[in-house]
């Protein structure tokens, strides 16, 4: 089978204005006879439930938290990046355009890109008219921040809130319509399978998970938005809860998977602390703006610091190597994530790790504090040369700025980063990869859609901070809601699709069958043991860099871990009624599936691009080599029953506007 | 750290539910109190028992998922945290830790420790937003200046995580100090100023019809919030209903 | 259109609690000053002065009406919320900390408020009811000493003296409980003052109960002082009066509003009891 990109002809910045003028549209009265299904409630699922319902169609809404304002899109912190230009520093469409696909190593799709940049300035304009409060300067009028991978202040923010400010609006946006009564919101769901009627997707199957009651919904197009896979490493800063079930079942039932390696690794995480740790927690990238990281010059004073006889701050600033501004004078501290994280583990496998495992790095404030309290003492008229004041000063400003993130570390860590440089590590984010869409975000199920960090499409190997945010809002309010039209416009006579057809009978009897065999198993260990032994085997073999032959193993390991898994897990109590066991046992099956696919795209894929870092390619001052002549495609897989056997489809990737260069922060 | 855990067992909504003692030990003082019941359900699956279910998914203070009534206080002991925040370097080695779930008329418990917090969703459903379509033609960001002020404590007020510690925290399990940060957020903003009656009557409403108890102004609630949301909102939300009503 | 409910929402229930709690502030305020005159040198005349303006003069009356109405809302509306925020938990916790987020005395209004309506409702019946219906209520009466004669009068409102002798002797009778009229003319001629001055300090210096009832004075002073601990800045929140400019100066006020008139109210007993000669 081919892949068909539907990209529309013509010059890249015109084509998402023709395509909109052609493409079918419902009419508003049938609309009415016309149900979506949107799994999952974050930035790209929440803002297309309200959009398509604002629009007139009957939207069921589905989502696994309590309420649909805990979707994950909740935690991101630091902005999102639209090309509003309001600081006069140059952007332009164009530039955030450019910025993203070089951010992304070239390895994304250019129109749906330039797509993305037309509408970001939009989703400023509808966020703030829904009551967004984003930040804004003694004028009034809206602040902009930079970030890493850019040369513009693009980045608009709440504080560290900007992703719970941003899904709040979405959230507010559908209790609009849910209150109008179109959206009908099914809390504590999740998905289970998607049900194809003659090849189209016509509904899913979901488990209430308060009940455990086996659900069966029918719509004219099912919307996946359920998030990334991140979770596949067990330790990630992803929820607890988020998983790839959604995305890896419609997978299975014939959507393809596009680059599952591209994953990303962010650089600034507070370092695990001990074998307890559930989840691994984000330091806004913003604190790159302010914060200096570095390591000890000498492996000495990197040893002393391990074993606690030396603290960071009796080192002076020659005795620092501050590796990112040494490596990378351009971008310095604002580097892309991949590269950030990359250096971060250089210099740590190197043996200058400053925490008790060696495996963290140093972001200091220090510096940041005496600049901005030198500015505060020079406004308010008093003595800069004043020490303790200009370092008071200073404090309050990093507050204002950083004040969440600051407390977050400290509750965490135990230590005033006020008064200490923070440690940080690297830690998986977010994927890059996901399903496989076409410009109208289609999977290869026909009305079966992807929005969001479910799907593959913008970013290609590496997304660039404050992006993630612009891509969910921009596929959700501005994206979907136009070309499900184009889909959904010959559906108009259909009518309800009845849930009694043999496709629904037959897919809820599978996933019973599951459900069942996991209750009956009487395994000896817990799902989480499993899913921890996945994400060892993924962070050591398919982690920040990967070489052939860890990624062999680590194939065979998951498959051997898979079979192990199947055998030996437990799940107590039942069916019926709440079981968190039971969701997690589900949810973690279709990790130990992702991962092996994972691992076998990583090994494919013969040059490193992004957050793929392959040992074997790379140039001799250890930047990624990559390989545009073999590999600028888009690796989409196709589920043939094993991951092992999953086959290999290419979207060549086209470069029509940007010209392929080697990725420099120099 | 050796620990007794006395923890509100409840097979379901129907079942009566008791408190049953569970004794840990090895507990990190790093861990958080959500790693540490990890541990307890993983040694209660190993044990072949029921493990104790809690809600929880960001871990990182923010989702507003995670409850959980620690030794008489939402959320634990500490300020300005969620439970998921909460270390157990805020205990001490031989402590008996209570553990129930959030108590309201308003949050019928679901299992244990999981309460359901619809309640709150509904009051939002009644009110809790802007009503303006998806177009991406409304007026530009920049059209209207919003004093710095106005906008900081609107998004002092937004910063809810709708979490229900308010509730739980109040003698009479009031939701004021939720409904109220909305209220609020939307009444500092000129976006919100348009709905501002129709809005604070309709969530009001919804709010006593959950079945949430008044507010008597302990202010145990502003104490509690793990986000530090501030009594002011209720003072204010108090004006808005004040005058939205004699309108 | 959304409706409003001025009655019946949550809301409008503690605005009633604060209009209706400060319009009591204000009640204490007056009641204060009142009875602070039993202090007053001459005390008896100037209390029983401010005893009659406050049953006959027509705008005391009405605000008295308003005071009781006050009163009764007050505890009716507390009863009915108080009886919602029980309903709204219904499993209560097991452990519950309370001290650690919030004062005794906020967590204890209902409490505290039934403690002093029925502190009202007895000390309507000690000094109110008689004051208003006892026939036999007694009337301000003074001794004078003339030729080292000691002979007693009644006082009366034009501050005149009338010779009890006369009463006795059924040249003047008493009508409607305070007034004079001349037994033969059949016309009023002088009005009395009730001696409520005689009923109070009889009360408290009762030989059998006049300390248990001094002390229970005090004692009911002390829990309106927590009542209004909490209750006066609370009603200016309820009413939305907060601003962080402003805060500092209600709280502090309210705290010394709630320490300083329960205590003067407390003194008088005390002073009464212990102190005044007999």
């Amino acid at each position: 089978m081919a892949l068909d990109s539907k990209i529309p002809s013509g010059p890249i910045a015109d084509k998402w204005t023709n395509y909109k003028n052609h493409i079918n549209l419902v009419n508003p009265a049938n609309k009415r006879n016309i149900d979506i299904i949107v799994v999952g409630t974050g930035l790209a699922g929440g803002s297309a439930a309200a959009t398509l319902a604002e629009l007139g169609y009957n939207v069921k809404a589905f989502c696994f938290q309590d309420s649909p304002r805990r979707a994950h899109s909740i935690a991101a912190q630091g902005g999102i990046n639209a090309a509003k230009n309001y600081m006069g520093d140059g952007d332009s469409t164009f530039r955030l355009f450019y910025d993203t696909v070089k951010g992304g190593d070239y390895r994304a799709r250019e129109a749906n890109v330039h797509r993305l940049a037309e509408v970001s300035a939009n989703i400023i304009d509808q966020c703030v008219a829904q009551g967004v409060p984003l930040a804004r300067e003694y004028g009034g009028l809206l602040d902009n921040r930079s970030f890493g991978g850019t040369l513009v202040s693009r980045t608009f923010y709440a504080k560290g809130q900007t992703g719970q400010q941003l899904l709040l609006g979405a959230y507010s946006a559908m209790n609009r319509q849910i209150g109008r009564g179109k959206i009908k919101m099914y809390n504590r769901h999740e998905m289970l399978d998607l049900v194809l009627v003659n090849g189209k997707a016509r509904g899913i199957i979901a488990r209430n998970l308060i009940t455990g009651e086996i659900e069966r919904h029918s719509a004219h197009a099912v919307v996946i938005g359920s998030g990334g896979y991140g979770n596949v490493f067990f330790l990630s800063t992803n929820a607890m809860g988020s998983n790839a079930t959604a995305a890896w079942k419609i997978h299975k039932k014939g959507a393809f998977f596009a680059n599952p390696c591209y994953t990303q690794i962010h650089p600034t995480c507070i370092p695990v602390s001990g074998d307890h740790q559930s989840k691994l927690t984000l330091m806004s990238e913003s604190l790159r703006n302010d914060g200096r990281i570095w390591v000890p010059k000498s492996l000495e004073d990197a040893q002393a610091i391990r074993e606690g006889r030396k603290k960071p701050t009796d080192l002076s600033e020659e005795e620092r190597d501050y590796y990112l501004e040494r490596r990378y004078p351009s971008f310095g501290n604002l580097v892309p994530r991949d590269v950030a994280s990359r250096a971060a583990k250089e210099r740590c496998d190197a043996g200058f790790g400053v925490n008790r495992t060696g495996e963290a790095v140093y972001l200091d404030f220090a510096s940041a504090i005496q600049r901005y309290g030198k500015t505060q003492a020079h406004i308010k008229g008093l003595d800069e040369n004043d020490k303790a004041l200009v370092t008071k000063l200073g404090k309050a400003v990093v507050e204002e700025k950083y004040g969440n993130l600051f407390q977050m570390y400290e509750k965490i860590v135990d230590q005033n980063p006020y008064e200490t440089p923070m440690m940080i590590y690297p830690a998986v984010h977010y994927t890059m990869g996901g399903t496989w869409v076409d410009y109208n975000l289609m999977t290869t199920i026909p009305g079966c859609f992807s929005i969001g960090e479910s799907n593959f499409s913008d970013h290609g190997a590496n997304r660039l901070g404050a992006s993630a945010l612009m891509q969910g809002l921009a596929d959700g309010y501005f994206v979907l809601p136009y070309t499900i039209g184009d889909y959904l416009a010959p559906d108009i006579k259909t009518g309800t699709i009845s849930t009694d057809l043999p496709e629904f009978v037959e897919a809820e009897k599978n996933v019973r069958e599951q459900l069942e065999k996991f209750i009956n198993n009487n395994g000896k260990h817990s799902v989480d043991h499993f899913h921890k032994k996945l994400g060892k085997i993924m962070w050591d073999k398919v982690g920040m860099a990967r070489n052939a032959q860890g990624l062999t193993e680590a194939i065979a390991e998951i498959a051997a871990l898979r079979e192990e898994f199947y055998a030996d897990v437990k799940v107590p109590g039942s069916m019926v009624g709440f079981n968190q066991e039971l969701e997690k046992a589900m949810r973690v099956a279709d990790f130990l599936e992702l991962g092996e696919l994972f691992a076998k795209d990583a090994l494919h894929r013969n040059e490193s691009c992004g957050g793929h870092f392959r040992e074997e390619y790379q140039t001799e001052d250890g930047e990624a080599l990559r390989d545009d002549q073999n590999f600028a495609y888009v690796a989409a897989w196709e589920y043939k029953g094993k991951p092992s056997d999953a086959v290999l489809h290419k979207e060549p990737l086209v470069f029509e506007n940007v010209k392929l260069v080697t990725r420099s922060y120099k | 750290m050796k620990l007794t855990l006395k923890i509100w067992r409840q097979k379901n909504a129907a079942d009566k539910g008791q408190i049953v003692d569970y004794p840990i030990d090895g507990v990190s003082p790093d861990m958080s109190f959500l790693e540490m019941l990890d541990v307890l359900n993983e040694q209660l699956i190993n044990r072949g028992e029921d493990p104790v279910a809690f809600d929880h998914d960001c871990r990182e203070g923010i989702c507003g998922m995670c409850s959980l009534f620690i030794n008489g206080e939402a959320h634990g002991p500490d300020r300005g945290v969620t439970t998921c925040q909460l270390h157990m370097r805020m205990f001490k080695d031989g402590d008996t830790i209570f553990i129930e779930p959030f108590r309201a008329k308003a949050f019928p418990v679901i299992k244990d420790l999981v309460v359901d917090r619809s309640s709150f969703d509904r009051i939002q459903h009644a009110g809790g937003f802007i009503s303006i379509n998806t177009s991406g033609r409304t007026i530009d960001a920049n059209t209207i200046p919003i004093p710095k002020h106005d906008a900081d404590r609107a998004f002092d007020a937004a910063t809810c995580i709708g979490c229900g510690a308010c509730v739980a925290s109040c003698k009479n399990s009031s939701a004021m100090l939720f409904v109220s940060a909305k209220v609020s957020q939307f009444a500092l903003l000129p976006q919100g100023k348009v709905e501002a009656t129709d809005r604070v009557l309709n969530m009001v409403n919804q709010m006593d019809a959950e079945g949430f108890g008044n507010c008597t102004n302990t202010g145990a609630c502003e104490v509690e919030c793990p986000k530090g949301i501030s009594l002011e909102n209720i003072a204010r939300m108090n004006r808005e209903y004040l005058s939205a009503s004699i309108k | 259109m959304a409706k409003s409910a001025l009655l019946k929402s949550s809301l409008a229930k503690k605005y009633w609690m604060a209009l209706t709690g400060l319009f009591l502030c204000l009640f204490l305020v007056g009641h204060l000053a009142g009875n602070l005159q039993l202090l007053t040198p001459d005390n008896a005349l100037n209390f029983n002065k401010y005893a009659l303006f406050m049953t006959t003069n027509p705008a005391v009356k009405v605000l008295s009406y308003l005071t009781y109405a006050s009163i009764i809302f007050h505890a009716i509306d507390g009863a009915m919320l108080t009886y919602q925020n029980a309903k709204a938990r219904p499993v209560k916790y097991a452990k519950n900390n309370a001290a650690a987020n919030s004062a005794w005395s906020s967590r204890n209004m209902g409490v505290l408020g039934t403690v002093i309506l029925v502190f009202i409702v007895t000390h309507m019946i000690t000094f109110w009811a008689p004051m208003h219906f006892d026939k036999n209520m007694p009337l301000q009466t003074q001794t004078i000493t003339m030729n080292g004669q000691p002979s007693e009068y009644y006082l009366t409102t034009d501050g005149s003296y009338l010779p009890k002798q006369q009463v006795d002797q059924k040249v003047i009778y008493i009508k409607n409980r305070t007034e004079f009229y001349n037994a033969q003319a059949n016309v009023k001629i002088k009005e009395g003052y009730k001696d409520l001055y005689k009923i109070t300090v009889a009360f408290f210096k009762d030989a059998k109960y006049g300390l248990v009832y001094t002390l229970l004075y005090v004692l009911s002073m002390a829990v309106l002082a927590f009542h209004l601990h909490h209750g006066f800045a609370s009603a200016f929140q309820s009413l939305g009066a907060n601003n962080p400019k402003y805060n500092g100066l209600i709280k502090g006020f309210g705290k010394g509003f709630a320490i300083i008139v329960p205590l003067l109210f407390a003194i008088i007993p005390l002073y009464l009891h212990f102190i005044l000669k007999a």
